[in-house]
Formats: C-alpha cells, sequence, structure tokens
C-alpha cells in the first residue's frame, strides 16, 4: 500500500472520509441531461461563499456604531489596500445572490423540482430565502447611509401595524424609539453571526435531502427507475468528474458577468448601491424617493398595492408564505412544464411577468395608474398559487418519456 | 455540447439586459425642473461632465480649484491631503504650501476653513460635506449645477440655480465667469468636476484598468475549463 493509501485506511476508519465523498461525489448519480437552469444550485453556493469570505475581511475593518460606520466604509474604500475590491464584491454579491437564487427557485418551478418526494428540499430551500431576505436587510443598515437609515425605517415599523400591542412592538424590535446605533449594533450581531450561521445549516441540510432522493431533471422523470446490473441509474452519470468540470465552465461564465459588475459598473445603476446612500443617516432628511433594494421590490409593491396598512402588512407576508405550499397546491401527475399542459404553461409565465411588473413597480415612485397595475399584478401573483389546484388537475398532459431527452 | 453553449448565450444575454437595465435607469435621471419665461415648465437634461482621471493637468487644476473656491466653506472629510499628492502626481512640499492650510498635517483630511455652525448662520444650513457628492448626484449633475448659476435679485446673495432651485450657496465662481470666456469657463469647472469624481472614489480608474485584466484572464480561462468540460463528456452517450 502506498502512503496515501494507508493515511486514508486510517482515516476511513475513524471518519467517513471516502464513503462521504463518494456518497456526495464520485458515485452520486445526477441525470446526465442537466441544462442552463441546472447552473444556479452551484452558483449560489459560489456566491455564498465569496459573501463569506469578504464578510470576514469586511468585519476585520468595519466598524459597528452610528459614528463610525459610514466613515469606516469609505476608510475601507479609500485607506485599506484593496478595500474597495472587497466591498464591491460583498455588494455586488448581495445582488448576485438574489439573481442566481431567484433564477434556482424558477428553474423548481419549471422542472416541477419541488414535488413528491422533493418536498423538503423545497421547504429547507425557502427556509434558506427567507433567512437570506433577513441577511440583506440586516446587512443594508450597516453601511449607515441615509437609505439604510430609511429603508430599515419603513420595514421596522411594519410591526407597528399590528393592533394593540404593535407600537411597543416595533420599539423593542428596534430597541430604541427610532433607528439608532442600537438597532444597528443588533444588526451586525445577526448579520454577521446568527444568520449566517442559519444559512450555512439550512445550505448543507438542503444538499443532504438532495443527495438522499436524487436530483430531478428536464424531464422530471425517475432516473433510478431504470438501472443496469451494478444498480447505477441508465441516465445517470458520476457528479464528479461530469459535472465538476460542466460546472466550472458555468462558474467561470458567471465570474465573467460578475466581474463585469464589480469593476465597471459597482453601482448596478444604482439599483444594487443607490446614490441616496452616499451620504450618511440622517433622521431629519427624508430622501425623496424611498425605495428597497431590487430584490425585495415584488413584495415591497405588494405591501403598497392594498390600502389598508396591516392588509399590506399581512398580504406581503402571505406572498412569501404562499410559496411554501406549492409541493401541496400543485395536483399534477408530471413533474416538468414539457409534459404539462397548457394552463399551467400560461400560468407560470403569467407569474413570471407579474413577478417583474411587481418587482419594478416597487422600485418606482407610485402613481395612481402604478396604484392600479401593482393591484392588477398582485392579485394575478396570487392567483398562480389559488388556482393551481383547479388548473393543474383539470388540464391535458402528455406522458414523459421513459428515458431522459436533451442534452448531449 | 449544444446545450452548453445555447446555457452560455443565456447567462451573457442575461448579464446584458441587467446592464442596459442598469443605464436606462442611470440615464433617466435629469437635473432639475424650471419654470421658464413663458411660465412653461422645463426639464433641465444634464451636461455631460469631462471625466478623465488619466489627465492629471486636469485634476491637479481641478485641486487648485476646489482648494480655492470650495474648501473655505466645504469640508471632505475622507480625503487626504497626502493621497492628492500621490494620486495627482505633485510633489507633497508644493501640496503642503499651495494646497493647504498652514495648520494642517499632510496625511490630514480636507476641512472646511470656516466653522460649519457660523456658515449655516450665514447661508441657512451647513455646506455639504463634498467627499461623496459626486457618487450622491452623479458627475453630471454637479456639472451641470456648477454651470447654472443665474442673477436672481430676489436672492439674499444675488444669484440662484437652474439645476437646484433657490440654492442656499452663492455663486462663488462669479468672478472666474466673468472673467473668462464662455468656453474657458466650462473647461475650469470641467477640471473642478473631474476632481471632484476623483475625491468621490479616488479608485475609479484603477478599478476599471484591474477589470480589463480580470476579465482578459476570465476569458482566457475559459478556453481549457471549455475544453476539459468537453474531454469528459465525449464518453457519455
Amino acid at each position: 500500500m502506498s502512503m496515501g493509501k494507508k493515511i486514508m485506511h486510517w482515516v476511513d476508519a475513524r471518519f467517513p472520509a471516502t464513503e462521504t465523498y463518494e456518497y456526495h461525489m464520485s458515485k452520486y448519480y445526477a441525470p446526465k441531461n442537466f441544462n442552463f437552469w441546472y447552473f444556479f444550485g452551484v452558483l449560489s453556493m459560489v456566491v455564498l461563499v465569496n459573501q463569506l469570505i469578504t464578510g470576514i475581511w469586511l468585519t476585520m475593518m468595519y466598524n459597528p456604531s452610528a459614528e463610525g460606520a459610514f466613515a469606516s466604509v469609505e476608510y475601507i474604500m479609500r485607506d485599506v489596500k484593496g478595500g474597495w475590491l472587497i466591498r464591491y464584491m460583498h455588494s455586488t454579491g448581495a445582488s448576485a445572490f438574489f439573481v442566481v437564487v431567484y433564477l434556482h427557485m424558477f428553474r423548481a418551478l419549471l422542472y416541477g423540482s419541488y414535488q413528491k418526494p422533493r418536498e423538503l428540499i423545497w421547504l429547507i430551500g425557502m427556509g434558506i430565502y427567507l433567512a437570506l431576505m433577513a441577511e440583506g436587510f440586516f446587512g443594508y443598515l450597516l453601511p449607515w447611509g441615509n437609505m439604510s437609515f430609511w429603508g430599515a425605517q419603513v420595514i421596522l415599523n411594519l410591526p407597528a401595524a399590528i393592533p394593540v400591542i404593535g407600537d411597543g412592538l416595533a420599539e423593542w424590535v428596534r430597541g430604541d424609539y427610532i433607528i439608532s446605533g442600537i438597532t444597528l449594533n443588533r444588526f451586525f450581531a445577526l448579520h454577521v453571526v446568527a444568520i449566517p450561521l442559519v444559512l450555512v445549516g439550512l445550505v448543507f441540510m438542503h444538499l443532504v435531502a438532495l443527495h438522499h432522493v436524487g436530483s430531478n431533471n428536464p424531464d422530471g422523470i425517475d432516473i433510478k427507475k431504470l438501472k443496469d446490473k451494478n444498480g447505477v441509474p441508465l441516465d445517470g452519470i458520476e457528479f464528479h468528474p461530469y459535472y465538476t468540470v460542466h460546472d466550472m465552465v458555468g462558474i467561470v461564465v458567471f465570474f465573467i458577468c460578475f466581474f463585469a459588475v464589480v469593476f465597471f459598473f459597482p453601482e448596478g445603476g444604482g439599483f444594487f448601491l443607490e446614490p441616496p446612500n452616499f451620504e450618511t443617516a440622517n433622521a431629519l432628511k427624508t430622501p425623496a424617493h424611498i425605495a428597497p433594494v431590487w430584490y425585495y421590490t415584488p413584495f415591497y409593491a405588494i405591501l403598497r398595492a392594498i390600502p389598508d396598512k396591516l392588509g399590506g402588512v399581512v398580504a406581503m407576508g402571505a406572498a412569501i408564505a404562499v410559496l411554501f405550499l406549492i409541493p401541496w397546491l400543485d395536483r399534477s401527475p408530471v413533474r416538468s412544464m414539457r409534459y404539462k399542459g397548457i394552463l399551467s404553461k400560461i400560468a407560470l409565465t403569467i407569474f413570471a411577468i407579474s413577478f417583474v411588473a411587481l418587482g419594478y413597480l416597487g422600485a418606482t415612485p407610485t402613481s395612481p395608474t402604478a396604484v392600479i397595475m401593482a393591484r392588477v399584478f398582485t392579485v394575478l401573483y396570487f392567483l398562480f398559487f389559488l388556482l393551481m389546484p383547479i388548473y393543474t388537475s383539470i388540464e391535458k398532459c402528455k406522458q414523459p418519456p421513459e428515458r431522459v431527452t436533451g442534452g448531449h | 455540447m449544444n446545450t452548453l453553449i445555447k446555457s452560455l448565450a443565456g447567462l451573457g444575454l442575461g448579464a446584458a439586459l441587467t446592464l442596459t437595465a442598469g443605464t436606462a435607469q442611470a440615464a433617466g435621471s435629469g437635473c432639475g425642473t424650471f419654470t421658464n419665461a413663458e411660465g412653461v415648465e422645463e426639464h433641465l437634461a444634464c451636461s455631460e461632465a469631462p471625466i478623465d482621471f488619466t489627465n492629471k493637468g486636469s485634476l491637479q487644476n481641478g485641486a487648485k480649484m476646489f482648494m480655492n473656491y470650495c474648501a473655505g466653506c466645504h469640508s471632505a472629510e475622507y480625503v487626504r491631503h497626502s493621497r492628492i499628492a500621490k494620486d495627482l502626481e505633485i510633489p507633497p512640499e508644493l501640496v503642503e504650501k499651495y494646497l493647504m492650510v498652514t495648520t494642517d498635517q499632510i496625511g490630514d483630511h480636507i476641512d472646511a476653513e470656516i466653522d460649519s455652525d457660523i456658515q449655516a448662520s450665514w447661508f441657512g444650513a451647513a455646506p455639504p460635506d463634498l467627499s461623496l457628492e459626486t457618487r450622491l448626484r452623479g458627475d453630471d449633475w454637479v456639472y451641470t449645477y456648477l454651470l447654472s448659476f443665474y442673477e436672481d435679485p430676489s436672492r439674499p446673495w444675488g444669484a440662484n440655480n437652474l439645476v437646484l432651485a433657490n440654492a442656499a450657496m452663492p455663486h462663488v465662481l462669479h468672478n472666474l465667469q466673468e472673467d473668462l470666456s464662455a468656453d474657458e469657463f466650462k473647461s475650469e469647472v470641467g477640471d473642478l468636476v473631474n476632481f471632484m469624481a476623483w475625491m468621490g472614489e479616488p479608485n475609479r480608474h484603477n478599478r476599471q484598468v484591474i477589470g480589463f485584466f480580470v476579465i482578459l484572464f476570465l476569458l482566457v480561462l475559459l478556453i481549457p475549463v471549455y475544453l476539459l468540460n468537453k474531454e469528459f463528456w465525449k464518453d457519455v452517450k
């Protein structure tokens, strides 16, 4: 036995190193027909790692206090060697995270990846999405710019809509009568310790659950039904090396897009870094137009579409909560949109348009026409879910093939 | 393999759309609304500021303008004199002699010469810090603003502004504007805004230069990564 083998033998007797590697990588059989949409899972992991690493370095130089936060960000941008790069990678990474996660979620809707037996993968994924929204929200206050302040002011006032206990609850969440250094400090703790722990834990569970039941594919058929004499699915290939080399191509292309933004458009046209955030938080100076960062705007549009404040908060919560129910709302006998009927295709198209339209409306100043449009798209958004049990069960589906199609 | 190419095209298209949307948003912000002599509301389009960080002469002249006309009242609390010397290639002795207040050290940040509380009582508002003004308002906004003062006897300082109606700031470049031709004045203001853009993000030019090489490296890296993938996937039937 070679030295390397001896060491692995010693380790394997004490820790399941080889076993774990084989289970998750070299003997994990993934369907061979993954397409474009299947890059966004691994890209989410790449962005998570980027956020963790750049975040750790920012924490070394950032000053979490109302007096020093804004100046410390400028210190990072000007006096710390390479600080501007770390900061832009982190701020661009936040937006990139939501880009890849939204596309990853859309993939699940497209190919029914939430259907039995993958309901738990979907639920854990939704947990990741919630944690991500919280992480983004807490992180956005930290530069202590004026939009950080007023954005947090709007959102932390939402609990005040609850009858009787609302005002006390809002004050308890803020830790002060207005957003202050106290709020900043608790957001810092949540952003750098609590939520990242939750995120990493949930991502781990997401992968464990995925590898337990196996990956879905664009045809939405079960590749484990047909196996060769060794028990390997006929349409499955080893994740490593096939999908590791495959994902590397996607990662490099993603990096080209990501770093093009980091180096040439770090403000993202005012969407990634909003102009009012280049002046320090000021309780006496409200920005002309308060908009949350683009990744929350669909839900913000729903909040503003409802004339009643409590109703708006409930609708916004419901818009997120209803996503958890998808595995049980979809009654279709098939998973993939390729074999679902015309009603599902129309519904998903309308839903995607509504989501983007709400995102646009939530980012722009409101007007009477915009309010009506936001209401229409809010109704369409909810109809996608509420009518799903009906249209998925009455439509005529195509028969999925026995073996996977497309791809190579 | 077709799928992969389609995928890559998709990713590229997505990025292009994002960037187009971003640019559209940036271009949409105008430079103020005002009522003209006929009582009709007009929107003022921003003029494009001549930003060029490689033009050291322009940046140096801008620094001189800033220290002479702006720094009396405005601070730039994140900008160090020593950084001006280094990035603008001005010998530190000259910065100390001509650009700084004698009580300052070369490593200090730019501080307004007049106390901001006193100024608040003079002008009605304390002048804002200008370190990040171009990032807050945009280079073109600041440029257009500085070029848009006009005489208005109804204002306490005799001047008003088309971009920012009833601005508290007096027209500090008034004498300069009278002494110079229109083009010379524009060029001077252009240098000043170029310097202010540098103050807003001193690493802006560096960032683009480094970015060019990073993207170039990634494009070259894509070739072996793509071929490696192709080689492995040959056996997948």
